[in-house]
């Protein structure tokens, strides 16, 4: 017998649980034609802000053991090109859109929330608390509880769309900012966004990102992520989107045993442009071998 | 513009390549002859494309942008030469005949082979400019563009592939030990005679940032491969941006992707 991969995150159904993870998938364009982007449980796009922003100088990434680091700086057209151009073409596609906000200041989170309010392809919005590459606004939104709860609450009352709230793995307690998350009103919480590393290179004596700091993902961070989804699960109500380092099926099923609803691939879609595809198939492969028959099922199902 | 592949109609993702060939041409210079599967095989490369080649150990998740430096769709073989710089460019030089690696691509725009033809027809004088490990893509340009001038800069007499040039280019070197040809850069030898019409160029930035002010000072038209290091390849990430003086495609904030709307610009368009 097939599972039914479908989940369900705030009342919106997905297909399956499989998405990219905000940045590493442009909005499917370049990918489009090398898969059927329909088989994807949704799209998530890179962060959308009201003005374009140019994003930080390069080098803007490097690669570190078991993963890499990043400094874009949320490099993006704005969300006047993104909805003439991006969501006129993911009309054509059949799955969920994600889309992901970012900005500097609480006005600019609500302009373009506004903006998408009555754009009925925005299935979810994620919002974007928790870029460390960025230097004002994004990270400091999130990692503090007050401004947190504050800024949810402002976007909630805004949104027409369900609200996701990205969270930082770099603060001391997750339980305290998803806690702020859900009491601001948060439909749903995403994470692990990068941990802030960097990188010196020792024979020029000078740091290789531009920026000089850098948002670490890829397999390497997987471990602490599965962690904070747990404690994250242990915290909250409201569904999680587990997402960091997942290479596998089995990295996948590990983030829904400590607690996702559905799961993000990041860094790893740089490794190989397929690697959605054949985790959800992976994923399917496994329920039939455990005779499961719901994959939501398995949503926060390690034995404790 | 997306990515282009000569294979129309497929789908431009991964491919596992066979590795024909693995040998050192210079003190740290590496070549590998990658056979695509039959059925695989781009139609062609446009000079100036690359491949992305990934590590198959698993700690390293990031392919390597490497330009093409020759292209066989008969036999679906294509040669690559770079550098031995770090672990991963050090694992492909380990890499032996008969091994596998995955490769994404033919990637990117290459050189605008229709104008060059176009022009060279109708009597424009051409350099092809290469330094360092620059040099290599600009082989597949000469082969495709025979009857040129090659302009190439090492640091030493540790010469490699020049032989190869001098069969489709009227080939000259510079070193910047003195030890063989000219001492000094590709400019010193630019300078010493007429200014060609056209330029193409790959190389490092220094040499780059000097071949656009010559091509300015000169009305050369001149042709740049930039370089600039890369997580997707392939127009996602935006990890690859350079400064452009016309709003790019992507972000219309004018940084334009070296992987997608690169990696060769016109000089003019770009800021190094």
């Amino acid at each position: 017998m097939k599972a039914d991969l479908s989940v369900n995150i705030a009342g919106v159904t997905l297909k399956n649980p499989v998405m990219p993870a905000s940045g590493t998938f442009g909005s499917g364009l370049e990918y489009a034609r090398m898969m059927d982007l329909s088989r994807l449980g949704a799209i998530v796009t890179k962060g959308v802000s009201n003005i374009p922003w140019e994003g930080n100088d390069v080098p803007r990434v490097t690669e570190v053991p078991g993963g890499m680091l990043n400094a874009i700086g949320l490099q993006n057209p704005g969300v006047d090109v993104f909805i003439e151009r991006d969501l006129a073409f993911l009309k054509q596609v059949d799955t969920r859109v994600i889309v992901n906000v970012c900005g500097k200041s609480e006005q600019d989170y609500l302009d373009v929330v506004e903006r998408l309010a009555d754009e009925e392809r925005v299935d979810l919005l994620e919002i974007n608390v928790s870029c460390p590459n960025v230097k004002e606004g994004a990270i400091a939104f999130g990692q503090n509880p007050e401004s947190l709860f504050h800024i949810t609450q402002e976007i909630r009352k805004k949104a027409k769309q369900p609200v996701i709230m990205k969270l930082t793995p770099n603060v001391t307690g997750i339980a305290e900012t998803a806690r702020a998350a859900e009491a601001g009103g948060a439909d749903a919480i995403s994470l692990i966004n990068t941990i802030t590393g960097m990188k010196i290179d020792v024979e020029r004596q000078r740091f290789v990102l531009a920026n000089r700091t850098g948002g670490l993902s890829g397999p390497a961070i997987h471990p602490v992520a599965v962690r904070m989804v747990y404690e994250t699960a242990q915290a909250v109500r409201i569904p999680i989107i587990g997402m960091g380092g997942i290479a596998s099926a089995e990295d996948a099923l590990e983030m829904m045993l400590a607690g996702a609803s559905a799961v993000a691939v990041g860094a790893m879609n740089f490794n190989d442009p397929l690697i959605m595809l054949r985790i959800i198939d992976g994923m399917a492969a496994y329920c039939e071998r455990h005779g499961i028959g719901r994959i939501s099922d398995l949503t926060g199902a390690v034995h404790t | 513009m997306s990515t282009r592949d000569g294979a129309a109609g497929r789908p431009a993702a991964k491919k596992t390549v066979r590795v024909s060939t693995v040998k050192e041409l210079a003190d740290g210079i590496c070549e590998l002859v990658l056979t695509y599967p039959e059925r695989e095989r781009p139609e062609n490369a446009v000079p100036g494309q690359f491949v992305m080649i990934y590590p198959g150990d698993g700690s390293h998740i990031l392919g390597r942008p490497i330009s093409v430096c020759g292209y066989n769709p008969v036999e679906g073989a294509l040669r690559l030469v770079f550098r031995v710089v770090g672990k991963g460019t050090g694992e492909l030089a380990a890499l032996k005949p008969g091994e596998e690696a995955d490769v994404l691509g033919l990637l990117g725009n290459g050189y605008p082979m229709e104008e060059l033809r176009t022009r060279k027809s109708e009597g424009a004088q051409i350099a092809l400019v290469g330094g360092g490990i620059g040099i290599p893509p600009m082989l597949e340009l000469a082969r495709q563009l025979p009857g040129c001038r090659a302009v190439l800069g090492y640091r030493t007499d540790d010469l490699f592939l020049m032989d190869e040039f001098q069969e489709y280019a009227v080939t000259q070197a510079a070193t910047e030990d003195g030890s063989f040809g000219t001492k000094g850069t590709v400019l010193d030898v630019l300078r010493q005679g007429a200014a060609p019409d056209i330029l193409c160029a790959c190389g490092p930035l220094p040499m780059l940032r000097a071949l656009k002010e010559y091509a300015a000072e000169n009305g050369v038209t001149a042709f740049l491969s930039l370089e600039e290091r890369m997580a997707c390849g392939v127009g996602v990430c935006l990890g690859c941006v350079c400064r452009t003086t016309y709003k790019d495609a992507h972000s219309q904030v004018n940084r334009a992707r070296v992987c997608t709307e690169g990696p060769v610009f016109r000089a003019e368009d770009v800021e190094l």
